[in-house]
Order: C-alpha cells, then structure tokens, then sequence
C-alpha cells in the first residue's frame, strides 16, 4: 500500500486501565445521581470498552450462542503451537507457526468501534497487524480477487460445534482490495494482553467498517481465491446477511434497523445513539464506487 | 394426595398469587441494575421478562388439561396467571420502548411494521388488552358467561403468537423457544375434542 492507515484515535487516547476504571466508576455515579446524563456522556467520548465487558459479550457460536456461552466455554481452547495454512493463489503457500508469522509483523495498537449487526457496538484497543502485510509476504498472485477465511473446528472443546448450532467450520471472505485496505489487521491482542479465548485467540480478523462478524475469529486458514467465497452467515439467511455486510445506517436489515446502536457499557440506562456509515470509517468508502449499496449488502 | 393438594390449595386467596407473580419484576430490575445479568443488562432483561411472560401464559393454558387430567384444581388462580401473564408482557413491551429503543418513536413504528417478529409481538400485545381489561366479576357479568369465554378464547392464538415470536427472536434455530411452541401447542391440542371431530368428518 501507498499509505499507512493514521489514527485518528492515538495511543495517547488509550486511557490505562486502572485510570479509565476510576472514571467509569465517576460515570457511573453520576449516571446515578443525574438519572440518564452519565451514559449520554459515556458514549459522546470514544473511550475504550473494559476488559470485562470486551471478554463477557461475545459471539462465537462454537461456545454457545448465549452472549456469555464463549466467556464460560471458550477456556478449554489450547492455542499455543497454533498453525495457519495460507493457500490457494499466493507464491508462498504453507502452514505456518503463528509465532513465526507475527515475528516478522509491524504490531501496532488500533483504537477501533465495533459495531455487531445485533445494534450493539464497542470500542476495543487491538493489537495487531495489517492484513496486507502479511498477503503482500505470501506472495498474492495476480489472479486472486478475494480472501477466505476458516476458523478452527475443534469439537473437544467446542460445546456449539457439538450441538451444530450452525454449519462449521466458520468461514469468511473479503475482496482483495478490502482485506489490503489499511483499517483492516490481524489482531493478536486487547489491551496489549493476548487476546483472550472468546475473543477469537489467539488471531482473527478485525475488519472495522463491517459489522462484527465479518471478523472471524480464531483463523487457521486464509486462502486467496478468483471467486467470492461463501461466508457462514450468508449461508444460514442470505436475504439477512450478505457478502458485503457493511455497516450502514441507511441500509435496512429484516432483522434489526441499523440506523442506531447501542454501545456496551451504558448499563441499564444506556441510551441509543445513532449509527455511523461504514461505522465512521469514511475513508474506505471509495472501495464501493458505482455499488448500490442497498442491493450489495 | 390430589385431593389433599386441592384442599390446602382452596385455603390459599388468589391475592397471594399477584404478590408472588409480582416480585420477580421488582428483582430482575435490580439485578439488572447492579450487573447481574452482565454488561448488556437492556436485552438480558427484555428476554427475561419475555421469557416469563410466556411461562405464565403456557401455566393459565395447562389449568383445564391438569384438572381434566389430573383433577387438580387450579381454577382459582387462573386470573391471576393470566393477569399478571399480561403485567409481564406490558413490562416486556415497556423495556423495548424505553431502555432497548430508548423512545425512538420513529424506529419503532418502522420496526413494528416491517419486522415480523416484531409485528407478531405486536400483535398478540393488542389481543390480550380486551382480555386484561375483562379479567373482573364485573366484565363477566355484563358479557355473560358464554360472550365472556368466548372473547377468552383469544388466549389461544395469543399463545401461539408470543411462541411464534419467541422463536423469530432467535438469530438460529433454537432448541428451548421450540420446546416453549411445542408445549403450547400441546396443550391447545388437549381442547380438540377428538370424537366430535370424528362424527362430524365427511365419509366416515
């Protein structure tokens, strides 16, 4: 890439834990004391997500599909020694120890909201690495247009794969020029800590300006392919989630109005705020020039 | 033993049960308040008073079957099930509009159109109001007894409605809201008179 991604939000907007704690617990006593004011101001003001609320509200459907299954389940998951094939049109195809592939990565600390279809959203400090540098390490040949992603399938230790909630393994995809963007990384960590288990340790995908389940967690596969590849939710309901799934306030979902989300945090009074076009990212927005966004969804 | 239940049962006043099927509110509040039910307390909360709503209506609906069956009888208490089965929806109802939409009037009144699961919500809301409005002596009285279980009756398709939408909430399909359908249809099924069906079929 030409350019890498700025900030906005520097390191310097990541409070330390303990400091942003303190604040919380002024917030929360003024959201006490002046009824609904505190919450508003909590979401006014891009402040990360804690720790707790990050690993206790997850989708992962291999732990369960109840939001605190994967923080109850997700723990037996062994993820050291993990391996990543890197297949199909690149010149360095292979597995891969994943200590050896971040070794040779930029680790950087992104300050990024995360907005779920479901209406709900955070704002989580990754560490992590650009997608593109690793594409542009394996070599991708001219012949790919789109990534695929796979997320391990490993029924021991996955309640939800047991129960075949749904079809597994998980699997995603973005075109090339999505997963080269920029915004788009590779996370390892939350926090500057290892990701934990629910959070798709110990590698997934975070592909901000989409909505969360675009970024597929706990990666053992990424295949560069010359067709779109299927993706888990588009499968299970193609008329509620498509390849696309940016977010988009304007574009209607069967399921949920996108037009307002709620941000984790706010407690019991936590009030809506609106939501933001490809999730206030506006920078990728060139990447869809001449797409109608309401039919490519 | 039925009869012994039945006999301590009728000592027991029918107010007692509003209080009992009260508290839960007042509690899940609170919980939900203090982070007990984690750090998305608005949807916890909403699913639960759902989930209870639907409970009591399935309870008002075993009454017939389990005194046909079992000859328990719990008659008595049926209005206050189905009266309080109506304070948790209207409770349900009052968090989506309040808390989850947070009074977004405008994203409401698309939602209730254009989301089925919402719509079918919706709709069994407005069915049980002339119920709870009638759930007195009074009403009884006035409709007469036949009018009365008549409109009553309601309850059937406001069961399967609140059974429907538990299952459309869900994002998969998902084993505990199709157990809750599979009951009350169930329990609707015990009302077929199945001989009166057979005499009446054509060619028999």
């Amino acid at each position: 890439m030409a350019f890498r991604w700025k900030n906005a939000l520097t390191h310097a907007d990541v409070t330390p834990e303990p400091i942003w704690l303190n604040r919380r617990a002024v917030l929360a006593g003024m959201a006490g004391a002046g009824a609904l004011g505190g919450s508003v101001a909590a979401q006014d003001s891009l402040e990360p997500n804690t720790w707790e609320e990050i690993t206790t509200y997850n989708n992962f459907y291999e732990f369960g599909t109840g939001k605190s299954d994967p923080s109850d389940n997700a723990g037996d998951m062994v993820t050291d020694g993990w391996e990543i094939t890197i297949d199909g049109m690149v010149d360095n195809p292979g597995t891969f120890s994943l200590a050896d592939l971040v070794a040779d990565m930029t680790m950087e600390e992104r300050l990024y909201r995360f907005r779920c279809v479901e209406a709900w959203s955070m704002v989580i400090p990754w560490n992590g690495f650009e997608l593109a540098d690793l594409l542009n390490k394996a070599g991708v040949q001219s012949s790919a247009t789109h990534v695929a992603f796979e997320t391990a399938v490993l029924p021991d230790v996955m309640p939800g794969v047991q129960r075949r909630v749904i079809e597994f393994p998980y699997v995603e995809g973005l075109r090339l020029d999505e997963a080269m963007h920029p915004l788009t990384i590779m996370a390892t960590g939350i926090y500057d800590r290892p990701l934990a288990n629910q959070n798709g340790a110990p590698i997934r995908l975070v592909v901000p300006w989409k909505y969360g389940f675009k970024s597929i967690k706990s990666i053992v596969r990424i295949t560069l392919t010359d067709e779109q590849p299927a993706t888990t939710w588009n499968k299970i309901n193609a008329r509620e989630y498509g390849f696309y799934s940016n977010v988009n306030p304007e574009v209607d979902h069967p399921r949920w109005s996108q037009a307002s989300e709620r941000m984790i945090g706010g407690g019991l009074f936590a009030q809506r705020q609106d939501t933001l076009m490809f999730n206030g990212y506006p920078e990728v927005a060139s990447l869809y020039d001449g797409m109608d966004l309401s039919a490519e969804f | 033993m039925i009869d012994a239940l039945n006999a301590t049962l009728r000592k027991v006043p029918a107010w007692v049960l509003y209080i009992l099927l009260f508290l839960p509110i007042p509690y899940l509040f609170y919980s939900a308040a203090t982070g007990g039910m984690g750090v998305e307390p608005i949807n916890a909360l909403e699913r639960e008073v759902g989930e209870l709503a639907l409970k009591l209506i399935i309870l008002g609906l075993a009454i017939t079957p389990l005194r046909k069956y079992l000859k328990l009888n719990l008659l008595k208490f049926r209005r206050a099930i189905g009266v309080m089965a109506f304070v948790y929806v209207a409770v349900h109802l009052g968090i989506w509009v309040v808390l989850d939409m947070s009074l977004r009037f405008e994203q409401m009144s698309t939602d209730i159109w254009k989301r089925p699961y919402i719509t079918i919500g919706m709709v069994a809301f407005v069915l049980m109001i002339p119920l709870a409005v009638t759930s007195n002596n009074l009403s009884l009285r006035k409709m007469g007894g036949a009018a009365w279980r008549k409109l009553h009756k309601l309850v059937y398709p406001i069961a399967v409605l609140g059974g429907v939408h538990y299952i459309m909430v869900q994002k998969v399909w998902e084993t505990e809201p199709m157990l809750y359908l599979a009951v009350i249809l169930a329990l609707l099924a015990t009302r077929i008179n199945w001989a009166s069906m057979a005499r009446t079929a054509p060619g028999i």
